[in-house]
């Protein structure tokens, strides 16, 4: 089971945590700091993989961005690479060459698509086309509720008042 | 009207878009702060309006505040105040802040809680699914019982989409609470007739999470073996489809998820192993491997035909994969092939053997974590058939490599022959410098000690070597121990060798002489050298007048211990110079279990333990030094001078006794007995000076600790010898020694003891059961004690005997152990 992914930029800016085992906001923002150092100090001819207390550490980098995530000790790390891929690849379907801009202004949007493509860590949808179907149908949900809002909510009044 | 009003005089908040683009822009951390404060103000004061039409909106921007790092958790209940709402924005950004920000805090967890059930029965399907990917990111432990049920329900969906959820919600439930398994055991069995993927991925994701988790549901779900088979040979047969193909491979998350539960299944089970092996075959060989993908269903191929009990044909093919792998380009897949490797070195030798040459290649690879995985499977792999190219390969190594894997290998080379032994050794210590552990030298030294034969050879070569690097502590140590004790092979300049290295008295002397007085050696290096030369002078004849110069010039020392031997051993000089030739004399070879080690084939574990075994033993000595007392006290107590000190010729006795020499001179001047037991602790002292070796202790009758007495009786009197185990530090060996001082023996000799129960104590069975009268022989038992929490050893004793007819039985306890036992 992943245990969390990060996406952090090379600069080591937080841009996505998503966490499958509860732990206090303090020790999520250590282990974050603490991963971020290390990753960033890979040299590129390294692995993508560490060790990292009992956990297995798997990181790629797309461009600016590092995807990052912990797997368990007997999860399969070439196969946490593959997931970060079809991650990368759904954003990069769903924003059309998704760059970390896209990814920084419409972050909520990064956590859904990681939300259909996993569930309490583990994949749940292998099919690429299911999962962008799925956040295509809620996009459309979202305007329909959104729509009796409008240019006039936009401005400071309240439609309908 | 009021709402306009308001909404008039307090301005729109900022667009999130807007938030970010002013936080972006922010040239220093404090405008960056001072912004996200400016913000998180008008934040609050927006929560605190009960119909705020922007919650939607602020939740967002607190959530990116919150990525920054910035505290939001008074964010959370307004996260399930628009949890609530009937909107479908509004309830995906609450979840998404749900998510984010709650921790496992009660009060809030019931709100959730509560949410979740309302949501899951929604009759839109997004909404149900965000009530269950929350539910599967802080499911607790009361949400988990709370929302079993309704899980369990959905899992029966006809839909999909929300089955595959449930499947994985029922997963996330059973890890953090395995008593609920049972209710999800009907509805699961069905899940694998499936034929959607998302659906079968989750199952069999939840079954292998069950398996973990009860024995009772791996017994159940063995049976489901054959048809996972179907469904894994259905995915290689399967044409191609768009929907589930990764680069050529069919659906390979499912075909690994299903490998790793084929794992599980035919773990230590025959059966289900062999209806198992023809379609990992078939897997293996119609992967394709072209990209990294089918690299990872190899990988767990391999994994599980190693994991379970498979035909021999099988897991040489699967260590052939993992050979494959080591020549690829990939260093992702290089790193996992000698992970795995690692893994199976011990239970498949030979197959792993047969890829030792691109295992040693790997020692070449930029990255520093595959050059750590060669070097330990390297390690593995040395036998003594290729002992002289792997060592030749791994010296290559040491020359290149970072320092911080050469304190690892000098200590892990292990030799099985000698010449070429001491050869590699002297060449570890010449090429690794200082970055040599200090028990590195101490094994060194022994293992110069152990070749008689070669005793020329080793100190010409060290002679020779050691003058050019004298920036080197560790081989400088050596050298000069070696020089101290084999010193006369080096004015006869005989030796089997090609080229052999003569050297008059004065330029030995000459060499020690600059290691005494050179700046950039440590204290213990110049120590070493001194005690040498003090050897030196039972052996060397001219130059006899020079040391003793240096040992008056270093009796001014400043450094105190160089001082304190300088000052003793011209004491030795000038008061006993009768005694001097023997007390200075070879130190005899010191037998230890270690050596053995050292040369048992593939023993890197076990030297390992030794090690760590040794270093302790080091300290201690260390300690046993400070607290000791010098030379001159004991010589003092031997002096005729002092009438009420025993005569003379004991003294000199324990003296021959105290330097170690007990094998020849003792024996023939008294009776060995005489010395047992005060003199050891020193003798190990002093022989630690003067041989620089940290298992001198092994001599007195292998003890490091005097003898203790456990019960005192009716004239029969229990002894405790303890050892400490050499292989296992967490182990001591106790031997127990019962003498009978009585006039008539004790027969029927029972001997217990007990332990509390952090420890683990093994009886051997002792060597007779009656103790002989008038101390004229013994019982002796041996007790080992295994302390792995390091808690201070309590013992009850319980024994019993027969004397004189009458049966007696005594208990007592035994509390005084040494506290270093267990340090």
């Amino acid at each position: 089971m992943m245990q969390f992914m990060l996406l952090f930029s090379r600069q080591g800016k937080l841009r996505l945590q998503k966490w499958y085992e509860a732990h206090p906001d303090k020790l999520k923002k250590k282990i974050t700091r603490e991963l971020v150092a290390l990753v960033l100090s890979r040299k590129p001819k390294m692995c993508s993989f560490l060790e990292w207390k009992d956990l297995k550490i798997v990181y790629k980098r797309y461009a600016s961005l590092y995807f990052c995530c912990a797997i368990e000790n007997d999860d399969n790390e070439l196969l946490a690479l593959e997931i970060i891929h079809r991650y990368v690849e759904l954003l990069d379907k769903y924003f059309g060459s998704v760059c970390e801009l896209d990814i920084i202004f419409n972050f909520e949007k990064a956590y859904f698509m990681l939300d259909e493509l996993l569930l309490g860590g583990e994949v749940q949808e292998t099919s690429k086309k299911n999962v962008l179907k799925a956040i295509a149908a809620q996009d459309l949900l979202q305007e329909e509720s959104e729509e009796p809002r409008g240019l006039l909510e936009e401005l400071g009044f309240i439609t309908g008042s | 009207m009021s709402t306009i009003i308001r909404s008039l005089t307090t301005p729109t908040p900022k667009r999130l878009r807007d938030l970010i683009r002013e936080i972006r822009s922010a040239r220093t951390a404090a405008d960056e702060r001072a912004v996200v404060q400016k913000e998180c103000a008008a934040i609050r004061d927006s929560f605190r309006d009960p119909d705020n039409t922007y919650r939607c909106r602020n939740i967002a921007k607190l959530l990116y505040i919150h990525m920054l790092g910035y505290p939001a958790h008074f964010g959370q209940l307004e996260c399930l105040k628009i949890v609530a709402s009937q909107k479908f924005t509004d309830k995906r950004i609450g979840y998404l802040g749900a998510m984010l920000l709650l921790d496992e805090k009660q009060e809030v967890h019931l709100l959730v809680t509560n949410s979740l059930k309302n949501d899951l029965g929604h009759q839109t399907q997004y909404i149900q699914s965000l009530a269950l990917c929350t539910l599967g990111s802080i499911c607790s432990t009361e949400m988990s019982r709370d929302l079993a049920g309704e899980i369990e329900k959905m899992i029966k969906s006809s839909n999909a989409y929300i089955k595959k959820k449930a499947i994985l919600c029922a997963f996330c439930i059973i890890r953090k609470v395995p008593d609920l398994l049972e209710m999800f055991i009907p509805a699961t069995r069905t899940l694998l007739n499936e034929k959607n993927h998302g659906v079968l991925l989750t199952a069999v994701c939840l079954i292998t999470e069950m398996c973990e988790k009860s024995p009772d549901a791996l017994q159940h779900f063995r049976k489901v073996v054959p048809q996972l088979v179907r469904i894994l040979k259905n995915l290689i047969m399967a044409g191609y489809s768009p929907e589930h193909d990764v680069s050529g491979v069919s659906d390979p998350f499912l075909q690994v998820k299903i490998l790793r539960l084929l794992r599980r299944l035919g773990k230590n089970d025959t059966e289900a192993s062999e209806t198992m092996n023809d379609i990992l075959a078939q897997v293996a060989t119609n992967t394709d491997t072209s990209k990294n993908v089918g690299h990872a269903i190899l990988y767990e191929i391999v994994l599980t035909i190693m994991g379970i009990k498979s035909e021999a044909g099988l897991r040489v093919l699967a260590v052939n994969i993992l050979g494959r792998f080591l020549l690829n380009n990939d260093k992702n897949i290089r790193y996992v092939a000698l992970n795995t490797l690692l893994k199976v070195v011990q239970a498949d030798y030979n197959a792993v053997q047969r890829h030792r040459t691109t295992i040693v290649d790997c020692l070449k690879d930029p990255d520093v974590s595959i050059k750590k995985r060669a070097v330990e499977l390297s390690f593995a792999l040395i036998n003594t058939s290729n002992v002289r190219g792997m060592m030749k390969e791994l010296l290559h190594f040491l020359e290149t490599c970072e320092p911080e894997f050469k304190p690892d290998i000098c200590s892990k080379i292990s030799f099985p022959y000698k010449r070429w032994h001491i050869d590699t050794v002297m060449k570890v210590l010449v090429t690794a410098g200082n970055y040599v552990r200090d028990d590195t030298v101490s094994i060194t030294i022994q293992l110069a000690a152990e070749m008689k034969e070669l005793h020329p050879y080793i100190v010409q070569q060290l002679f020779k070597n050691f003058k050019d690097h004298l920036d080197e502590q560790s081989l400088i140590q050596v050298s000069v121990w070696c020089i101290g004790e084999y010193g006369e092979y080096l004015l006869t300049g005989e030796c089997a060798e090609d080229e052999p290295v003569q050297a008059s008295e004065d330029e030995v002397v000459t060499e020690l002489e600059k290691v005494l007085s050179n700046h950039n050696l440590n204290e213990i290096t110049k120590e070493y050298a001194i005690t040498a030369l003090m050897k030196l002078s039972s052996r060397f004849r001219t130059s006899i007048g020079r040391i003793k110069d240096i040992m008056s010039v270093y009796g001014k020392s400043v450094n105190v211990e160089l001082q304190q031997r300088s000052v003793e051993y011209s004491q030795i000089f000038n008061k006993f110079d009768s005694l001097r030739l023997s007390l200075l004399e070879q130190m005899p070879l010191i037998e230890t279990s270690r050596s053995k080690n050292i040369l048992h084939e593939n023993s890197s574990e076990n030297l390992l333990n030794g090690v760590s075994d040794e270093g302790d033993v080091q300290k201690e000595n260390k300690k046993n030094l400070q607290e000791s007392q010098n030379i001159l006290d004991i010589l003092d107590v031997g002096s005729p001078t002092q009438p009420t000190q025993p005569p003379p010729k004991s003294g000199v006795n324990d003296l021959l006794d105290i330097l170690g020499d007990v094998a020849n001179v003792t024996s023939s001047t008294a009776p060995v007995s005489i010395p047992n037991t005060q003199p050891v602790p020193m003798g190990n002292d002093l022989m630690d000076l003067l041989g620089g070796s940290p298992i001198s202790n092994q001599m007195n009758g292998g003890n490091g600790f005097p003898p203790m007495t456990a019960f005192n009786k009716n004239g029969l009197l229990v002894e405790f010898l303890i050892e400490k185990d050499i292989s296992d530090p967490d182990v001591t060996s106790i031997n127990i020694k019962a003498t009978n001082s009585t006039q008539s023996p004790m027969s029927e000799f029972v001997f217990q003891a007990a332990v509390p129960k952090s420890f683990h104590l093994q009886l051997n069975p002792p060597s007779g059961n009656s103790v002989p009268p008038a101390n004229s022989g013994s019982v002796t038992q041996l007790i080992k004690v295994k302390n792995p929490s390091k808690q201070t050893l309590r013992m009850r004793i319980k024994i019993s005997y027969s004397h004189n007819g009458q049966t007696v039985t005594d208990m007592g306890e035994v509390n005084s152990f040494p506290a270093t036992l267990w340090q």
